[in-house]
């Protein structure tokens, strides 16, 4: 690495150079969160009635229930959709692969509301989706206002983030192997099962535990296309803040979210540096093709 | 450098003999099963659906949301155009992006030189803490912004809205900005600064050219990021100031007003074209040679 070169200068001046920008995040995130986390404990003094509430009161642990429900099924959606489609990607020459990268990238960069009400669009009672499932016979399927609705248009955007991950992963594996077990007499389903599945593990899980955790903070998303009867945490965390006014009881949840989100992310960093993987591919406009 | 140069060229836009590998007769073994084609065509279906419909229900006639639509027209169009508090939104939406775009990629673009020349468990915190918003959910932050900014006085204020998006811009710049160093060969500063250049002068005439994709790149995507962004706009909104998205939230919620087609296919094809800027450049950059 290019460090290992520099001999060591005296290091004030580059510290000097993140003050901007740690004074910016400490700004916009860290004392937020910080006065969330104290008002939450019900600074100045202490208490803990305010976590207590979260699983007294009867409502929270039933959203929270509701909400990694929700959040496995989009995980299991993203999974059986994207492993093909990662598979896929590593099989086709670099030109198309290069397509399927573009079209992968599309939901980033589709506006978030442009992209929610084209679903709305597209879900609702009577809308192009109900009608090709009514003309197979399966008319009493709810879309909009349901949990279908915001399961499909959150695997939708979340499917890049099991894409990516799984794609790097997969097209690390020597697919010699595989026919070499074909050749030794496997079964394909065998060979997949015994050599491919294990060796893909690594971009599964990290892709498994991203989309899940994305999935647990979906605020407009189900608050446009769920029901308000059926709301997700991020739902329960905005109506405490601003209709109920309870910061209190807000800051607990917030930093149980918070905390829930960050331990998972961790978890799957440790399978490869997902952070730095999903911002190299959302930054990186051309380097696909390797 | 001449790796890097030769990698770009090798664009798929140029046709070169690039080493091709998957020979047909690998092919033959190893075919690609029609199951999987079918398979990968409907989820790239599924992945631009969404963003395929959105251009022609923006030239329907209908005044409620239909697809497909039934007439073709521009009314939605003139709507958008004519009406003050969309116009209004738009403007908030350029200008609060334009300025946290500026302030994330100043101050990215400092912390990725910084922590290019830092080593040790002190400066990998410093950069994880700077990436942390990327995995942080939006409305855990949107709520904790809202009650301080309310005590600050900074909720619908334009430096509210800026500074909030200037902080998620950040890790976009930091990425694409640490990228662009990582090609940077750091003899060129010592040879500067023995040639008598301050290091302000040696960063503007050598370091700012070599590294100039990538700050452009990471300035780019903190204007997306901030034009885009719905949930801390949600929260920091008032009835004087508000951006496009909230508009746009408005417009499904209260008032189911069409004129979000409008707004949403002028908003992805601005996108487009704003994405397709550095692409651009870089060709014009590799025809040039």
């Amino acid at each position: 690495m290019t460090t290992t070169t520099r001999p060591r200068r005296a290091p004030r001046p580059s510290w000097l150079l993140l003050i901007p920008a740690l004074g910016l995040l400490a700004a916009v995130l860290l004392v937020p969160l910080g006065q969330s986390l104290l008002t939450s404990v019900g600074a100045p003094g202490f208490t803990l009635e305010h976590y207590a509430a979260l699983f007294t009161d009867g409502v929270t642990l039933t959203v929270l229930g509701r909400t990694v429900a929700t959040a496995a099924i989009v995980t299991a959606v993203a999974f059986l959709l994207g492993y093909p489609y990662a598979y896929l990607m590593t099989r086709v020459g670099p030109r198309l692969r290069g397509v399927l990268l573009v079209i992968v990238l599309i939901p980033f960069w589709t506006s978030v509301m442009a992209r929610n009400y084209a679903w709305i669009v597209l879900l609702q009672r009577g809308g192009p989706v109900q009608s090709v499932f009514e003309f197979f016979g399966a008319d009493d399927i709810a879309f909009q206002g349901s949990v279908v609705g915001v399961t499909v248009a959150m695997s939708q955007v979340l499917l890049p983030f099991m894409v990516l991950p799984l794609f790097s992963s997969l097209g690390g594996i020597d697919r010699r192997l595989l026919l070499a077990a074909r050749g030794l007499g496997s079964s394909p389903l065998v060979a997949f099962w015994k050599i491919y599945w294990p060796l893909s593990r690594g971009g599964v899980v990290s892709g498994l535990i991203l989309v899940f955790t994305l999935s647990l903070g979906f605020y407009v998303t189900p608050a446009l296309l769920g029901s308000p009867q059926q709301s997700l945490i991020a739902q329960l965390l905005a109506q405490r803040t601003t209709q109920l006014l309870d910061f209190a009881g807000a800051g607990a949840l917030g930093i149980l979210v918070l905390v829930i989100t960050l331990t998972l992310v961790a978890w799957a960093n440790r399978f490869g540096g997902t952070i730095s993987a999903i911002g190299a591919a959302a930054a990186t406009d051309r380097k696909e093709q390797r | 450098m001449t790796a890097l140069d030769e990698h770009e060229t090798a664009n798929p836009a140029t046709p070169t003999p690039a080493p091709r590998r998957p020979s047909r007769r690998d092919r033959g073994i190893d075919p690609i099963p029609w199951w999987l084609i079918v398979i990968g065509a409907a989820v790239a279906l599924y992945f631009i659906l969404p963003t395929l419909i959105v251009i022609p229900l923006s030239f329907s006639s209908a005044s409620a949301f239909q697809f497909p639509p039934q007439d073709f027209s521009l009314r939605w169009y003139e709507n958008f155009f004519t009406d003050p508090i969309w116009l209004s939104s738009l403007g908030n939406s350029f200008l609060v992006a334009t300025l946290a775009a500026i302030i994330a990629t100043v101050v990215g673009t400092a912390a990725a030189v910084g922590l290019d020349r830092l080593t040790g468990r002190l400066a990998a915190f410093a950069r994880t803490l700077l990436m942390i918003s990327l995995v942080t959910p939006a409305i855990v932050v949107a709520v904790a912004v809202y009650i301080a900014f309310l005590q600050w006085h900074l909720t619908g204020s334009l430096f509210g809205y800026v500074i909030a998006h200037a902080a998620l811009g950040v890790p976009f710049v930091l990425v694409s900005v640490t990228a662009a160093l990582g090609g940077f060969d750091p003899k060129l500063l010592r040879a500067s600064a023995s040639l008598g250049a301050s290091p302000l002068r040696s960063f503007i005439t050598v370091t700012m050219p070599l590294i100039s994709r990538g700050v452009l790149t990471g300035a780019i995507f903190a204007f997306v990021t901030s034009f885009d962004e719905v949930v801390i706009a949600l929260f920091l909104r008032s009835p004087t100031f508000q951006t496009l998205p909230v508009q746009m939230y408005n417009s499904v919620t209260f008032e189911l007003d069409p004129t979000i087609s409008a707004s949403s296919s002028l908003v992805v094809v601005a996108v487009t074209i704003i994405f397709l800027v550095p692409l651009l450049i870089g060709s014009r950059r590799t025809k040039k040679r």
